[in-house]
Parts: C-alpha cells; structure tokens; sequence
C-alpha cells in the first residue's frame, strides 16, 4: 500500500515522461481557466471587497449571450462585441441597482447581494437561453481546432491548438491587465480603492465609475474564459462547477493578489491531475478531481491562513 | 488682513449646519464659520468635538460613514455644493487631507502622489510639472518615491497624504489633525511646509487641530468648537492670548501653569456658553 502511494506513481512518471507532459498540459489548460475566474474574483475583491460570488456564473452567462447572439445569425465577432455590450450594461446595472444601495453596509451583506446576483442570472438565463447544452462557437470565431503532435524521447505529446490558443489568450490577457493597473491613471484608482476607499474617495475618485470598470473588466475576463472553457465542453449552466473551483485557488492565492490567482489556478489544475492520474485513478478508482482542490486548500489554510500568496498585510509597529 | 475673515474674499461658507449619523447621534448642533481666500483658518476644539465631521461635511465624505447634513448650508464661492460627491468637490479645487494620513499602502509614494491627480484633465506634462513641485517641497518624498507608502514613517506618510491633495490643484485643502502620532520636530516641519504652501502657492487651509499651540502659531484666524458648537472665534493672536483658551487649551493660566485636573470643567461651561 504505502509503495503505491509513495513509489509506484513517481516510477510511473519516470518510465513515462511524455505522458506526464501530457497530464502536465492537461491541468496547465484547465489551471489557466481557474486562475481566469479568480482573477475576476480578486478584481472585484480588492476594489470593493466584496467577495463577488456571481462571477462563475457570469462565466457562464457571457459564454450563452456569446452562443445566443450567434444562433440569431450575427457573425461570430460581431456576436463578441455584442457580448462584451451585454456585461458592460450588466456592470452598470449591477452597480445601479445593487451596489450602489447598499455603499457602506457591512461585508456580509455585499456578498448575500452577490449571491442574488448568481441565483437571478441563473434563473434569468434559463429563461432566456434554455437550459440545454449548446456548442461554443470555435470555429466560427477562428479558433484552430487542429492538434500539435510532439514527439519528446520517442514517446507521444498532444497539444490541442484550442488550448494552446486559450494559453496565449489567457496570458496576454494578463499582461494586459496587468500593464493596465500598474501604468494608467485608472489602473492606479483601481489599486487605490483596494488600498483605502476613504482615502480614494477623498482625492476625488468616484467609486461608481471604477466599479463599473471593475465588474466590466471582470465581464471581459468571464467572456474569455467562457468562450476556452465552452470550447472544451460546451455551453451550459453546468460550466458554474468550473467556478466554484476558483473557491480553492483563492484560498491558495490569497484574495487580494493577482499573481496568487495566477500562481494558485496554474498550481491547482496541474496537481489535481496529476493526483488524479497518479494516485487517484489507480487507488481510489478515479473521481479525485472534483474535491481534490477543495482539500488542498484546507490544508494550505491550517498554515498559512492568509494564502500562500495573500497580499502583504503592511503594519508599522 | 488675513486675520479679518470680512476683510477677504470668502471663499467657503459654513452657515449653521447639522449633522446626524446613522439617522440618531447627533454630531453637529449648528456649526457656522467662514473661510477667507488665501488664509489658514484654524478649527480647534478637544476629541469629539466635530472639527473631523465639519471637514467631511465640507468635503461630503460623510455620505459613505452613513452621516448626514440635515439642516445648513455650505458654500463654495457662494455656490451651495452640499449636494456634489467629493469627486466634483475636488474638480472645483477644495480637496481634504484626511485624519490618520490614509496613505494608500500598497503604492509606492509617486503613485500615491499621481493618484492625487486623477481628476485632472490638463495632461501629463502639467501633472509632471505638479510632481516637481511636491518634491520640491517636501525633498523627503523625493528620496522615498520608489517605496511603497505603508513602509513609510508617520511624518513621511503625512507629507505624502498632504502632496497627494496638492496634485489636484487645490484651492483650499482641508487639512484634518496633520501633527496626529508625530514627533514635535516634525510637526513644525509640516506646520512650516503648510505655511509656505499658503503663501507661495497661495493655497487656502482649513486646518482641524488638537495641537491648539502649534495650529494658533501657524494660523490667521480660529474657531474654537465644543459639542458641535462653536463656542468662540477670532484672529489667532487674540485668541492665543485670551485667558480662557490659555486656560483649556493651551495650559497656562493667570496664576501660571496649572495641571488640567486642577481645571474644573463647568467654570467654561458657565463661561462661555451663557
């Protein structure tokens, strides 16, 4: 027992090398997705710390609006920038409506609100999409749908190009909120509200304005998101699970750093897979992958409560 | 002069205003004053007096601290502006420095300092040329621009917090309790740097200060607040040498220095409320 727990999988790894790459590629795929969604939490988080528990099923809601305007007959880009017009008016509504209320109100009841949030999309998005599954649209959007076929020692790696797209989607992404948020003017409200919303609000930034900033930015990432993960599994209400497994990857990351969202998604995906190949499927017949995270992140909560990469907490003494 | 508030042109008009927080507590009980172009004009008074809720209700920070201004008026070069976010407040050149620095943490100190200069429209090179400015007033700044702000000192922070609000081109800052947590030094360092501000810069100051010594020195006029009321006002000097304030505030009395227990508190009651 303990050689199968502590042995055989790494001689496995070894004797197969290219099939570990493959796995590695598998949760790298899946932990850029994850890390996607929590960087839309952390966004809304460190902005308005409200812990934005809607933003899975927006997922979910800008992947159907994409597919649903496409099934009217509006070419595939157009269909895009209808989608992103969705999320900037659902921004702006969300903020109107429901924000703006309840300003100054404790924590709790922000995130009940957000709860709302989800509950409302879902039920307004089965009435308005029905609840099937539908197909994304990736050809239509010129997304390759081919595959790479490596051949590392002699053995057999395959990269689906529609990841290897969502990879370099997702990274330049990435580099541009980042690039956003460290050198312009808004970028820098942004991070400033996180730091003191008083203070922000005394130098004459309007927390209206950069919510709806906040909540579209985190509608453009829930569109990307939705259109890599659909392509891999189709578009329904059942893409929410995917969501909630940026739960773990926040605990993992901390809620206020964006390079934890990142480092905790990409570290997520790629270790529940291969716990999953490696210890999962041969001892516990498989099915790890849907609490293995959840786990993780226990464990790294009972040392390191604010995450492993939660934002500096500054305190002069 | 500066120290006739009619004599000048007004440029803020406090008129009897109220402030209620959370619908019940009752902060401000009529609070009036005005605030001359080119001054400093002091707002004294103990804790819990309501020098902080005056500046934010000038400022209208009140609003997200569930305070607010039920009866009064404020005006703002004789435009009534109770009613504009502090965003707008800050367009028309009245911006606040408030209590406890409130530095943003996690920027570094010229992000904090460009921040400050969000709601401005007349492009970068101006806003670099404001940049140079700070710096050239507060050199310390300068030195500490590449580290972020929480790592900062107190002193550093307050000069920060105070720079941040000159980049928005004030006309008038609301300076809240600038001397909080700081060393003596360092105080007059800050009062010194303000006073310069006001007249090279021709920046206006409503300055709410515990420190009634340093802020009297450094001002042309006081109010004097108690309970949310003002209680007493006038040019510094004379109020620097009235018997009542060097009584209370300022801790020195006919027969000489006293302890402020030996001062029993309903003799000003009686006083100056009658």
């Amino acid at each position: 027992m303990l050689r199968d727990v502590l042995f055989t999988p790494f001689a496995d790894m070894i004797a197969a090398p290219d099939f570990l790459l493959q796995v590695l590629w598998e949760g790298l795929v899946s932990g850029i997705l994850y890390a996607l969604i929590a960087l839309g939490f952390v966004l809304i988080f460190r902005s308005s710390r409200i812990f934005n528990f809607a933003q899975g099923i927006m997922v979910v809601f800008a992947a159907l609006t994409l597919v649903g305007f496409h099934a009217m007959g509006v070419p595939a880009w157009i269909s895009v920038a209808l989608t992103l017009a969705v999320m900037l008016a659902l921004s702006v509504t969300i903020e109107r409506v429901v924000l703006r209320p309840l300003v100054g109100q404790p924590d709790i009841i922000l995130f009940m609100a957000t709860i709302g949030i989800t509950l409302f999309l879902i039920g307004f998005g089965e009435i308005i999409f029905g609840g099937e599954n539908k197909v994304m649209i990736t050809e239509q959007l010129g997304i390759p749908t081919g595959s790479f076929v490596l051949e590392p020692w002699g053995g057999l790696l395959i990269l689906e190009q529609k990841d290897v797209t969502a990879v370099i989607v997702a990274a330049l992404l990435v580099a541009a909120l980042l690039a956003f948020l460290n050198y312009t003017r808004m970028g820098r409200a942004i991070r400033a509200l996180g730091d003191d919303s008083q203070a922000a609000l005394s130098v004459g930034i309007s927390l209206q304005t950069i919510w709806v900033l906040v909540w579209f930015i985190a509608g453009i990432i829930a569109l990307v998101t939705g259109i890599a993960w659909g392509a891999r599994a189709g578009v329904s209400f059942a893409l929410e699970v995917i969501a909630y497994k940026a739960l773990p990857v926040l605990m993992l990351g901390g809620l206020e750093s964006i390079s934890g969202a990142i480092i905790g998604g990409l570290m997520i995906g790629m270790l529940e897979k291969l716990f999953e190949v490696y210890w999962g499927q041969p001892l516990m017949g498989g099915g790890t992958e849907a609490w293995f995270a959840f786990v993780l992140a226990l464990v790294v909560l009972l040392f390191r409560p604010q995450g492993l990469f939660g934002e500096k907490i500054i305190e002069r003494v | 002069m500066l120290d006739d508030p009619k004599a000048r042109e007004t440029l803020l008009e406090v008129n009897n205003i109220e402030v209620i927080y959370n619908h019940v507590i009752l902060v401000l009980k009529g609070v009036s004053l005005n605030v001359p172009k080119g001054g400093i004009t002091a707002l004294l008074g103990g804790n819990g007096a309501g020098k902080t809720t005056t500046l934010k209700a000038i400022s209208n920070l009140l609003h997200n601290e569930r305070g607010e201004v039920t009866k009064g008026s404020v005006k703002y070069r004789g435009d009534a502006v109770q009613d504009l976010n502090p965003a707008a407040l800050v367009k028309r050149g009245v911006v606040q420095v408030m209590e406890g620095r409130h530095c943003f943490g996690h920027l570094t100190v010229e992000e904090n300092l460009l921040t400050g200069a969000y709601t401005r429209r007349d492009g970068s090179a101006a806003i670099a040329r404001d940049l140079e400015l700070v710096y050239e007033y507060f050199p310390r700044l300068r030195e500490r621009r590449k580290s972020q702000a929480g790592y900062t000192s107190g002193g550093e922070q307050q000069m920060c917090a105070i720079g941040r609000a000159l980049m928005s081109k004030p006309e008038m800052i609301l300076l809240d309790e600038p001397s909080m947590g700081l060393a003596p030094q360092l105080v007059e360092e800050i009062f010194g740097i303000v006073k310069k501000l006001n007249e090279e810069e021709g920046v206006s100051f409503l300055l709410a200060e515990q420190n009634t010594n340093a802020a009297l020195r450094f001002s042309h006029y006081g109010y004097i607040l108690e309970n949310g009321r003002v209680v007493m006002d006038g040019p510094a000097d004379d109020l620097r040498e009235n018997p009542d304030v060097k009584e209370f505030y300022l801790g020195v009395s006919e027969e000489g220095r006293k302890s402020f227990r030996d001062v029993r508190s309903y003799r000003r009651r009686k006083r100056w409320l009658s």
